[in-house]
């Protein structure tokens, strides 16, 4: 690995709109947007393997989209070899795509049915006008194929994908990749469908052809354990942030933030001495559309406190954990109380809950202090800044959210206030003058 | 305990083209009542065929032989119309891809209405509604989201209620097939979670089938491990992994990989196909220890510990083998060409 710089990242930003309703147009509103990649930065070093490790809906398959350009940058920059390239024309973009390639996750609907394996691997060198003839073209791709383990490649060349085993097929897609010798990789969770008896051999099909020609990977995935084996550095990301960044020793020896503590547990090991774990992340992964406020894991971390951005819709989510564990009677009573929780929707520090069904404000607060003496561990608990009965209604108030930083911490960057100093001075403060709920 | 599912000497076959596909030949296993069974091996070896089998599940033309005995009721000599009495309530069935498992048009409450107004007729309204709501609770789906429809859940929470869906019934046996697949790690694990609690809540037995080790021997209580149609290795979850006895297992185990791995290994070639299997013990075109006798005989299931089973001449039985059988064979190189 050398230090040349060969993408950096800045300000990146991918926002997917979303169709407002018929009215919405009518009047002229727009929709809301999903915030896929919401201000990235980063650099991939030459020669590097960089993992973008996150779950679904984290935005890591976005970002390796946009860096490619098949997805357009809403903001920020990317530049590759020095050069800005989010807003190059399609002439200037198709000479760039040899330089950078990609290899998707399903092999069995990357290839056309009806090419043969020859004349898919070959395609790019017609699309690029850079072999001629079809000899040339059968020859290049003979190569390629055999350095991919295709062998013998006449065996392959002639058939068509449903011949084809998932690995085998999944060689011939990275075989389609280098034929124009590119220099980035973009690999989109290359193994994730195939049996765990072959992704070894892909993972070091992979990690050969790096080191034959020269390549930089970026491998985008969702399993750890592969990533392991294969990164030099790696990028967690969640709901459209990275959230830790560092070299791979660090990140998988010494864990930072508690998102990535969780990822790491969650790996089922094959090693009977251990039972499935109990400590780990409620819920999944929220729509992008409305993140929470604060950090955008606070809902689902087990170490959240003051700062981290504590709002209506995790009071939402609490009553309804308490809810599906009550019996029907119990439910219905308390739902009665509250009313409809829809309410609780409208992301905000500050709601007042009015009594419904006969209940009094009281009986609101005393149904919270039910729910809190129950999980009194709650982190939710310590974004309460005050409860205050109001009229009969009941109001509380939450403190108010700070979107966390990355920051550096021992060698890596983290974006989590528990390794924030002034989050952590200023969640004491609020401790300390917090008036008990 | 007694077992609840007891196979023996099954044999499930469906005809191709090509000649007929023995999918499943002569498998026997027990799995005890509130017991967790994994069943492992790569794509292709017939496990999906097997669990289905078991439910009486099987395309259209399909052949079956042996027994299949539930609770000492031999499924495979039922008529249709039987089996499909005992679908639900006594035997429920997990698939892979929750998100195209669940009707689109109807309300999660109108899929427990029509589940259990099929099997339990009897139930009032009030009745429905609280088993549904307490077998969801169970599952962490909140009440409040009853009559929502499946499009506003999101993946993890849809196979939540699949599962909540096989459960209301309370079944004896429930057969799940690849649940977490298509899941992300946490939410696999929150799933897995569920399943391991299954005995303690429910009660139920469980055939877990997966391609991952990982999760057997975080989830199970046994394990079967099957290729190319036959059960090579069964026995303790723990004894198993820690001490496997069939080279197919071993290499399994090597090839799985987690965190805990320090270098990658894979197992060389493919599963074969189940039409003309390789003469002998099926695994010995890929077995780093095959011997000469591999290819020639059939193995013979031999206990090398009283709750163990493994079908591999490694293990004897020593009579049964002629002057010479285990010297080791000479492998021939397995080409790219064969690989799964």
């Amino acid at each position: 690995m050398s230090d040349e710089v060969l993408v950096s990242v800045r300000g990146l930003k991918t926002y997917y709109s979303i169709r407002g309703s018929f009215l919405d147009r009518l009047v002229g509103r727009t929709g809301a947007a999903v915030r896929a990649v919401d201000d990235i930065s980063l650099e991939l070093r030459k020669g590097e393997v960089l993992g973008l490790v996150g779950e679904s809906g984290s935005g890591k398959t976005t970002l390796g989209r946009t860096l490619l350009g098949l997805v357009p940058a809403t903001e920020g920059s990317v530049e590759f070899e020095g050069r800005e390239i989010t807003r190059l024309s399609e002439h200037d973009r198709r000479e760039l795509r040899r330089r950078m390639q990609i290899v998707f996750q399903d092999p069995h609907a990357s290839l056309n049915p009806a090419m043969t394996i020859a004349q898919a691997v070959g395609h790019p060198l017609e699309i690029h006008g850079i072999a001629s003839g079809r000899e040339e073209v059968r020859a290049r791709v003979a190569d390629v194929l055999e350095r991919v383990g295709l062998v013998p490649a006449e065996q392959f060349m002639d058939k068509y994908p449903s011949d084809l085993s998932g690995g085998q097929k999944q060689r011939a897609v990275i075989a389609r990749a280098i034929i124009l010798n590119p220099v980035l990789l973009v690999a989109d969770e290359p193994v994730s469908m195939l049996d765990m008896s072959v992704r070894a051999k892909i993972l070091e099909l992979m990690l050969a052809l790096k080191a034959d020609f020269d390549l930089t990977y970026l491998y985008i995935t969702h399993d750890l354990a592969t990533a392991k084996f294969f990164c030099d550095r790696i990028a967690i990301m969640y709901l459209g942030r990275i959230v830790e960044i560092g070299p791979s020793e660090s990140i998988y020896e010494d864990p930072k933030h508690p998102y990535t503590q969780a990822l790491l547990r969650a790996i089922p090991e094959p090693d009977p001495r251990r039972t499935v774990p109990r400590d780990l992340p409620r819920g999944e992964v929220p729509d992008a559309s409305r993140p929470p406020l604060g950090c955008s894991f606070h809902p689902r971390c087990p170490r959240a406190f003051e700062v981290c951005g504590w709002e209506s819709r995790d009071l939402k989510e609490l009553l309804e954990r308490r809810w599906a564990g009550l019996d029907e009677e119990g439910f219905e009573a308390e739902r009665a109380a509250v009313g409809p929780v829809e309410a609780l929707d409208v992301p905000s520090t500050h709601v007042r809950l009015s009594a419904h069904g006969g209940a009094r404000g009281s009986d609101l607060r005393s149904l919270l202090d039910k729910a809190r003496a129950a999980d009194p561990e709650e982190p939710f608990w310590t974004g309460v800044r005050r409860i205050a009965d109001a009229n009969g209604e009941l109001e509380i108030d939450w403190h108010d959210p700070i979107a966390p930083r990355l920051l550096p911490s021992g060698t890596v960057e983290v974006e989590c206030h528990l390794y924030d100093e002034e989050s952590l001075a200023e969640a004491m403060e609020r401790r300390r003058s917090g008036i008990p709920g | 305990m007694s077992a609840v599912l007891d196979v023996r000497h099954l044999r499930l076959w469906y005809g191709t083209a090509r000649g007929s596909v023995r999918a499943v030949d002569d498998v026997s296993l027990e799995i005890d009542a509130g017991s967790t069974l994994g069943l492992v091996g790569e794509s292709g070896c017939g496990k999906t065929t097997l669990g289905r089998g078991i439910l009486g599940l099987l395309p259209e033309g399909a052949r079956a032989d042996g027994e299949v005995l539930y609770k000492g009721r031999n499924l495979v000599a039922m008529s249709p119309r039987e089996l499909r009495r005992l679908r639900g309530p006594e035997l429920g069935l997990i698939f892979q891809e929750p998100m195209t498992r669940l009707n689109p048009l109807l309300r999660i409450e109108d899929h427990f209405r029509e589940t259990l107004g099929q099997h339990e007729p009897k139930l009032t309204d009030a009745d429905v509604r609280r088993r549904s709501l307490d077998t969801l609770g169970r599952m962490g789906i909140p009440p409040t989201r009853y009559r929502q429809y499946p499009h506003e859940f999101s993946g993890g929470m849809r196979q939540r209620i699949m599962i909540a869906l096989a459960l209301v019934l309370h079944p004896s046996l429930l057969v799940a097939d690849e649940p977490t697949t298509s899941l992300d790690v946490i939410v696999e694990a929150q799933i897995l979670r569920i399943l391991a609690d299954l005995r303690e809540n429910f009660d139920t037995a469980l055939l877990l089938i997966t391609h991952n080790l990982g999760i057997v021997a975080e989830s199970c209580d046994r394990v079967a491990v099957m290729y190319a149609g036959q059960i090579v290795e069964e026995g303790p979850a723990r004894d198993v992994f820690a001490e496997p006895k069939h080279p197919y297992t071993r290499e399994l185990l090597r090839s799985t990989i987690s965190l805990d791995t320090e270098e990658l290994h894979s197992i060389p070639g493919a599963p074969p196909n189940l039409i003309s299997p390789p003469s002998g013990c099926r695994f010995h075109p890929r077995c780093p220890d095959v011997m000469r006798v591999c290819p020639a005989r059939d193995p013979i299931e031999t206990r090398p510990d009283p709750d163990r089973r493994v079908l591999c001449w490694l293990h004897g039985p020593e009579d049964d083998i002629p002057p010479g059988g285990t010297v080791p064979l000479e492998r021939e190189e397995i080409a790219v060409a064969e690989e799964a």
